[in-house]
Formats: C-alpha cells, sequence, structure tokens
C-alpha cells in the first residue's frame, strides 16, 4: 500500500463519503444523487463497466472503499457529458468519474496495463513536453505503449491509415524532429509542476 | 464591418495535424462571412478530454487559465473563440471552475506566477466557432453568401457530444440539436433532420485505447447515415470527423459492412456552396473523397 493511500485510510477512518468529498474533482456534487440511473443508462460505454456511475455513487455511501478504488469501472468514461445533460440533480458525474480515475491513480492504485490509463498520460506528457500535443509522436508511442514487439505489430497494421494520412497532408513527418509548441517550453513545464505540487499538498492535507 | 475574434486555434488543427483540413476550410469559410480570427499567440494545449488523469484539476485549469489570460491581453476586447470542441469546452469549463472556486483560483494564479502571468477572472465566456456562426451572423447571413446552393445534396449533421454537451449552442435541446441541419438548409442542401445518432458518442480519445468499444458506436452513427439516404455526414469537431471518417475499413473489416460514406466539416460544405475551390475547402484533405461535393466545387 501506497504511503498516501494509508496515510488516507487512517484519515478518514471509514468515512469514503467524505473522503470523495474532499479529495475527488466535482465530488462534492454527488451528494445530489437519488440513484436514478439515468447516468448509467445514457452513458454509451455503460454496458462495459464493472459499476456503472449510479452503483459507484452507491458504492461510495455505504462506504466500499476498496470496490470503488480498486475497478477500472471509470476509465471507460469517453466524455460525452451524456450523464452530466440528463442528471436531473446537477451532480457533475463526468467530472466525478475523470476524479474518481486521478484519485486512484494519485493512491497508486490504477490498474495494472489499463489501456486508458496509459494512453491519458502518454497523452499529458506529450503535451507537457512542449505545451501542444504532437500527434506524431503520441500515435507512436501509443503503438509501443504494449512492448516493442506489439508496437511493430500495430504500426503496421495501421500504415496504410498513416499513409493515407500523409498523403491528406493531415500527419507530418517531420514533426518526428521537433515540431509545434509554445516558446518557454521550460516555463510551461515549471508551471504544471507548481499546479501539481500544490494539488498533492492539499490532498496531503498540507498547507500550501 | 468585420467581426472580429480573438481565435484558439488548438493542437489537431496545426498545419500537419489531423484536423488541419478544418483549419484550411475554416479560414476560407470566415473569409467569405467577412469574419476576422486573430490567433493568439503562444497558446498551448487544453488538456482535451483525456488530460485529467496525467493533469490532474489544477494543472488542466491553470493550462486552460494560461491561454485566456494571454488573449485577453492580446486581443482585450474580443470575444475568445475555438473551432474545436475540446478546446472550447476547457476553455469555458476553466472559467466557471475558478469563477466558483477562490481557492482554485489562487492556486492556479500561484501556478502562472511561475511565468510572470495573471489571470483576472472571468469576462465573457469563451465561445465556440458554431455560436459565432448561428449567433452573430445568423441563418439569413450564412445563406448570403451562397453562389452555389447545394441542391439535391443529402446531408447528416453529426453534431456529437462537446460542442452540444453541457454547455451547448443556446435555443438547442441536449437531445436534438438542429444548428448543423438549419445551416444544411442555410446553403440549399437538404438536411436529414431525422438523423437519430446525431448526438451519440463517437468514442472520442477512447479510439485509441478501447478501439472495438468505440468502432462499435461508430458503426452504428454511419448505419443510421446510411439508413436516412446520406450523401455525407457533416460534423463541428475534429474528433468525430476523424474518428467515424478514418476507420471506416475497419469497421467494415469486422463487421462486414461496405461503409464508404465522406465525413466533412460544416466549414468545408459552405465553403463549396460559398463557390471556393475543392482545394480552399480542403476537400484534398479527406481520406473518402466527398465526391459529390467536389463535383459542385469543380462545376
Amino acid at each position: 500500500m501506497s504511503d498516501l493511500n494509508q496515510k488516507m485510510v487512517e484519515k478518514y477512518k471509514g468515512n469514503f463519503l467524505q473522503e470523495v468529498i474532499n479529495n475527488v474533482e466535482e465530488g462534492e456534487t454527488m451528494k445530489m444523487c437519488m440513484q436514478c440511473g439515468v447516468c448509467s443508462g445514457s452513458c454509451p460505454l455503460g454496458p462495459h463497466w464493472e459499476y456503472p456511475p449510479q452503483h459507484i455513487f452507491m458504492l461510495i455511501r455505504a462506504g466500499k472503499r476498496d470496490e470503488v478504488l480498486n475497478t477500472d469501472s471509470f476509465w471507460n468514461c469517453t466524455s460525452c457529458y451524456n450523464c452530466i445533460a440528463r442528471c436531473p440533480r446537477g451532480v457533475q458525474i463526468t467530472h466525478v468519474m475523470h476524479g474518481l480515475a486521478r484519485y486512484q491513480k494519485v493512491l497508486g492504485l490504477a490498474p495494472k496495463n489499463q489501456p486508458t490509463e496509459k494512453f491519458s498520460q502518454l497523452f499529458w506528457d506529450n503535451l507537457v513536453q512542449k505545451g501542444r500535443v504532437n500527434e506524431l509522436k503520441l500515435g507512436l508511442s501509443l503503438y509501443f505503449m504494449n512492448g516493442f514487439g506489439e508496437g511493430i505489430k500495430t504500426a503496421l497494421k495501421n500504415q496504410k491509415l498513416g499513409m493515407a494520412m500523409m498523403k491528406a497532408k493531415r500527419m507530418n513527418p517531420a514533426e518526428m524532429f521537433g515540431g509545434h509548441g509554445v516558446k518557454d517550453p521550460a516555463g510551461f513545464q515549471k508551471m504544471v509542476k507548481k499546479a501539481h505540487e500544490l494539488e498533492a499538498a492539499r490532498i496531503a492535507g498540507e498547507e500550501s | 464591418m468585420a467581426h472580429e475574434y480573438s481565435f484558439y486555434p488548438g493542437c489537431s488543427s496545426q498545419k500537419g495535424a489531423s484536423g488541419s483540413n478544418q483549419m484550411v476550410s475554416n479560414e476560407t469559410m470566415c473569409d467569405k462571412l467577412d469574419i476576422k480570427l486573430n490567433a493568439i499567440d503562444d497558446w498551448n494545449c487544453c488538456g482535451a478530454s483525456v488530460g485529467y488523469s496525467g493533469g490532474g484539476e489544477l494543472a488542466r485549469l491553470t493550462i486552460s487559465a494560461r491561454n485566456i489570460a494571454i488573449s485577453e491581453k492580446q486581443h482585450p476586447d474580443q470575444d475568445l473563440i475555438a473551432t474545436c470542441p475540446a478546446c472550447w469546452l476547457a476553455t469555458r469549463e476553466t472559467q466557471e471552475r475558478l469563477h466558483d472556486d477562490p481557492q482554485m483560483m489562487s492556486d492556479a494564479n500561484k501556478a502562472l506566477a511561475e511565468i510572470g502571468v495573471e489571470y483576472q477572472g472571468i469576462k465573457k465566456p469563451a465561445r465556440h466557432m458554431t455560436e459565432v456562426l448561428v449567433e452573430d451572423i445568423g441563418f439569413d447571413g450564412i445563406a448570403k453568401p451562397v453562389t452555389k446552393p447545394l441542391e439535391g445534396l443529402k446531408i447528416a449533421g453529426y453534431v456529437g457530444c462537446q460542442s452540444n454537451r453541457p454547455y451547448g449552442i443556446a435555443g438547442e435541446s441536449f437531445e436534438n440539436p438542429m444548428y448543423l441541419d438549419k445551416m444544411s438548409e442555410a446553403v440549399g442542401a437538404e438536411a436529414l433532420t431525422g438523423y437519430e445518432k446525431k448526438a451519440s458518442c463517437c468514442g472520442g480519445a477512447l479510439m485509441f485505447s478501447e478501439q472495438e468499444k468505440s468502432q462499435a458506436l461508430v458503426k452504428e452513427i454511419i448505419e443510421a447515415a446510411y439508413d436516412h439516404g446520406a450523401d455525407m455526414i457533416m460534423t463541428p469537431c475534429a474528433m468525430c470527423q476523424m474518428n467515424v471518417e478514418a476507420y471506416q475499413s475497419d469497421i467494415n473489416e469486422k463487421y462486414g459492412t461496405k461503409f464508404d460514406i465522406p465525413v466533412v466539416f460544416y466549414s468545408q460544405v459552405l465553403s463549396v456552396a460559398y463557390g471556393s475551390t475543392a482545394s480552399e475547402a480542403a476537400l484534398d484533405g479527406q481520406l473518402i473523397a466527398p465526391k459529390k461535393l467536389i463535383d459542385i466545387a469543380n462545376k
């Protein structure tokens, strides 16, 4: 168990609802959930969730910390905002699901080999490097995220699409060498680092 | 007098990026409508929809606050607009979140201070390009520059998710937004108003990580367009455009379908109706050639 996870277990002493409210993005809005299930029924990938959103809210209230923090359910969120648009109680479901995924990761509990977890980290690392996303490098790192052999296979499989994209001038091989970005990437990285430090301090309960 | 806006282009619109066909056609369309877009110098990525897990809340809000602060400095009296729904959503969400949460606002400014930038708070909500068209130009205004009415062209208006939810365009419903249909009609095309998948999700960024699940969603989006006899699918979103266009051969292989339907941006359709050439409308940037549109452009 990570130190932070241990610390949180001790701090909240079984009050998982309070833990979520304090530490998960828009977590306090889930207090409004009335278990109608519209969110679960509206999710385009709903059938793939081990626990769909309504169920997760119930588990949180019931203090089922392990169940919630060990599922990979919320990584199925496509950010379509159907649930938020339809929720009769204003629960910021999309954001709470994003927040739970992030919190799970911060606690060191993100499921191993969860493809969206891996991809979203690649995406973030890619954008922080230059302040803008380098689609070519992101695509290649995506191919290789499951190892070199798998990467070659994926790259070959997608070769036709890649060539078509290049022909349509929608993929630029020159992006491999440099590519676009903000003028001061080092400053951008410093800013992001500061934001991460402030957020980590808040979760750990330290004054910033 | 030209309508002027501060413009946030976003990563996929870069030259040689996946949505560069949107960028090119959007410029053409704006020229014809006397809209002037002043790009923010030195903008950064908004974090898009999957940035949440690597970025967390504060870093994500901070990077968007940087864009807004720069925009306000460079173009103080102009509305900030984006063509990309994710860019728009992230920007507008940042404005709201920092407005509602003084602690978050103060923390974001502490991070921004590292680069000598200050975010001063919400002035006017960021806007999407389609809002500019619908609200500032109006459907009559959209119809005005038409020199080649797109008669007989059947268009399935695919709005998708993030330009529609959670904010959407004023006066539209989340379940059945009509603005793309009205745009089609304004330029003389036939809008397939009963297209039931118009606000369905294409899988978004999960097309990269969960390809099978996402392609199953796209299959339904395309199937419904065929059911209505569409010549093409039209969208405002670069993610939707890419996801619905680029994987049709994969889907065909998997499901035994024979999909081959063009997926274009509204800015491409409007540009052609305004008399632009196929390359001005970036029709050469398509993976599946929109033949009927190209024919009209070449006429």
